[in-house]
């Protein structure tokens, strides 16, 4: 079991135009049965928060390629990318490096 | 093909899963927070201290800024032209020997007329770039893209540099004096130590910061049928990027700066090399995509952060709080295949992810480029140029050119209708002149003049038109495509017209006293043409 955990998300680099233009959003992820992880969260942005065109955002079962993911300042591909471990507190952050945002 | 796996290798693998808590391979001390290039992990002092001497030794590596020269920073609000100003900042305020000598100025094309933005959006958006701008106290200038409206055609004109191609080694030294001296004969009360010194004040002498001339609604109207009237969003992204240029350009010369920074990421360039490859760019690309950009003439592009990927330079404005401000532009919340830019840039994007040497793979592809084919000459004649993208006309080639072909299979299946003895297969034979000549298919062999001869409106008649502004001669491969997008020519800012007429117009003249030129190739023609009349 896993208690409910509130972390926060930052949209940045146009991303944020798919959240209804909000750059930080607090959010509290529910308890289940076992531990958040990043890929479990992009599901759960993807039905909780995407306003429109989830595909401009998630594709497949990762970030679209061009969206960068920071976790505590880190660059994700040094924390396990969709394997890492979602603690209390945490700060993630999505960057998108294309053109349009 | 055999040969390439030989400096590839290895590169070109798939990424491999990362492990956790990985030391910084340059210290290898502190814990990593980013990787970059292909599996480099950095820690965020050495990441900073790695990503400022790679701004330096780009500009030092190239030297083609002169000390006290007048440079503009185009920036456009991304993280790009942000991180780059951020960088010229960094540079300029260092302690010799260190320090970059240069004054610089910066200039935001505002775009929002183009791309659909409400007056109050572009004004907001305004607003947040004057302040970022005001904290630098350099000179800006903001301009709205309405005022391509009221160019002057001078502005297509291609100047004359007033210094010679990029200098290296020894060379740099002297085309450092000469600078001085032009300088010096220019403005004789301004030497340079003075606009080295008190860069501030030479600032004040000028125009008032961000003095922008309001723009009215009917010129944005006027602005919005131009873009109307292009069919598809790749000619439109094309036109905005021609137009946004041309605006630079005026903007340089009428302030003084001789060099102009695009802050073109090499995640940005890979994208580029590879649509204008698409968009029948390909004459152009070391021009389009290296350091230095001479098309201009007395005003230089050059290109200092095209040794950053995407990825650097976001890391690097989120650690060190660079502000950038987001802008949607055209291609936002497009679709994929909505353009061809478009879907290149998905294109390389995605394959980037799975394979993190793509960029710096085509990046160097490009490097290659520019070593093989040098920059083009700016010395070539300004009729020679194209009348909208100014690099050199790649359409005058040869008869047995790919360009050719395209142009005569074009005509085929656009007079495939009229012209009842017209059979394709005869004139699709080989040996058909350029199209680009009046009298065309008169001069082909065999029986086919009959053909033209009882077609009605023929041939012959048909080079007595009457002269429309016909722009197709004036540009190159890829601006012809572009215009081909537009409903109506006419609809282009009169200065693009105006310059237009007045190089047909010219052109005329030439051929009007041609007759007093002969040359042996013309010579030939004419008896070419007689012979099979
Ligand atoms: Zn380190
Ligand atoms: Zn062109």
């Amino acid at each position: 079991m896993a208690a409910p955990i509130a972390i926060h998300l930052e949209f940045g680099g146009g991303a944020e135009l798919l959240f209804g233009s909000v750059k930080e959003h607090h959010v509290t992820l529910p308890n289940q049965s076992e531990p958040w992880d990043m890929k479990q969260l992009l599901v759960w942005i993807r039905g909780n928060m995407l306003k429109e065109r989830p595909e401009l955002f998630v594709q497949g079962d990762t970030v679209r390629p061009g969206i960068l993911v920071l976790i505590n300042d880190a660059d994700w591909e040094l924390m396990g990318e969709l394997e890492y471990e979602l603690q209390d507190k945490d700060n993630v952050v999505f960057i998108s490096t294309l053109h349009g945002g | 093909m055999c040969q390439v796996d030989e400096e590839y290798n290895g590169q070109l693998e798939h990424r491999v899963t990362p492990r956790v808590s990985k030391k910084c391979v340059k210290c290898k001390e502190n814990t990593a927070v980013l990787i970059i290039r292909a599996g480099d992990a950095f820690c965020r002092g050495c990441f900073k201290e790695y990503f400022i001497h790679k701004f330096r030794a780009m500009l030092g590596k190239n030297r083609v800024i002169f000390p006290g020269e007048k440079v503009l920073l185009a920036v456009s609000g991304g993280p790009a032209s942000s991180s780059m100003l951020s960088q010229v900042q960094e540079g300029l305020s260092r302690d010799a020997p260190k320090k970059l000598r240069f004054v610089p100025g910066i200039i935001y094309i505002d775009e929002g007329g183009a791309s659909g933005q409400s007056m109050e959006e572009r004004e907001r958006a305004v607003a947040q770039l004057e302040s970022v701008f005001r904290a630098t106290n350099y000179h800006y200038h903001i301009v709205h893209l309405e005022q391509v409206l009221s160019l002057p055609s001078s502005v297509l004109e291609a100047g004359s540099s007033a210094t010679e191609k990029p200098q290296t080694g020894s060379s740099y030294k002297a085309a450092v004096d000469q600078f001085i001296q032009t300088r010096k004969n220019q403005h004789p009360d301004l030497s340079v130590e003075n606009a080295q010194s008190h860069p501030s004040s030479l600032s004040m002498q000028e125009v008032e910061n961000g003095g922008t001339s309001p723009i009215t609604p009917e010129q944005t109207q006027a602005l919005q049928r131009l873009f109307a009237s292009v069919r598809t969003l790749t000619a439109k992204e094309d036109l905005l990027h021609t137009l946004r240029q041309h605006l630079i350009l005026h903007t340089a010369r009428t302030q003084g700066y001789t060099k102009v920074m695009m802050g073109d990421s090499c995640s940005r360039l890979a994208i580029k090399l590879l649509s204008n490859i698409s968009l029948g760019r390909g004459a152009s690309l070391a021009t389009d995509t290296g350091f230095s950009d001479p098309r201009y003439g007395d005003v230089v592009i050059v290109r200092p952060m095209r040794d950053y990927s995407s990825k650097e330079i976001a890391y690097y404005n989120r650690m060190f709080d660079i502000p950038s401000v987001f802008i949607p532009g055209l291609d936002t919340k497009a679709q994929d295949k909505a353009s061809i830019q478009h879907l290149t840039e998905s294109f390389v994007t995605k394959l980037q992810t799975d394979f993190p040497s793509t960029v710096s793979t085509i990046y160097r592809t490009s490097e290659k480029l520019n070593t093989a084919c040098p920059p083009q000459n700016t010395h070539t004649q300004p009729s020679a140029k194209c009348l909208l993208c100014v690099c050199a006309l790649d359409t005058k080639l040869e008869e047995f050119s790919a360009y050719q072909a395209t142009l005569i299979s074009e005509q085929l299946s656009q007079r495939r209708g009229p012209g009842p003895g017209f059979t394709p297969g005869t004139a699709a034979a080989p040996g058909l002149p350029p199209a680009s000549s009046a009298s065309q298919c008169c001069y082909s062999g065999g029986g086919q003049h009959q053909s033209c001869m009882t077609g009605e409106g023929g041939c012959c008649s048909s080079a007595k038109e009457p002269e429309t502004v016909d722009l197709k001669s004036l540009l190159c491969y890829s601006c012809r495509l572009t215009i081909k997008d537009m409903t109506a020519e006419d609809a282009l800012p009169q200065y693009i017209l105006s310059e237009a007429e007045r190089r047909k117009r010219r052109s005329q003249m030439r051929e009007e006293i041609s007759e007093f030129l002969l040359d042996e190739e013309e010579d030939e023609a004419i008896l070419r043409v007689n012979g099979s009349l």
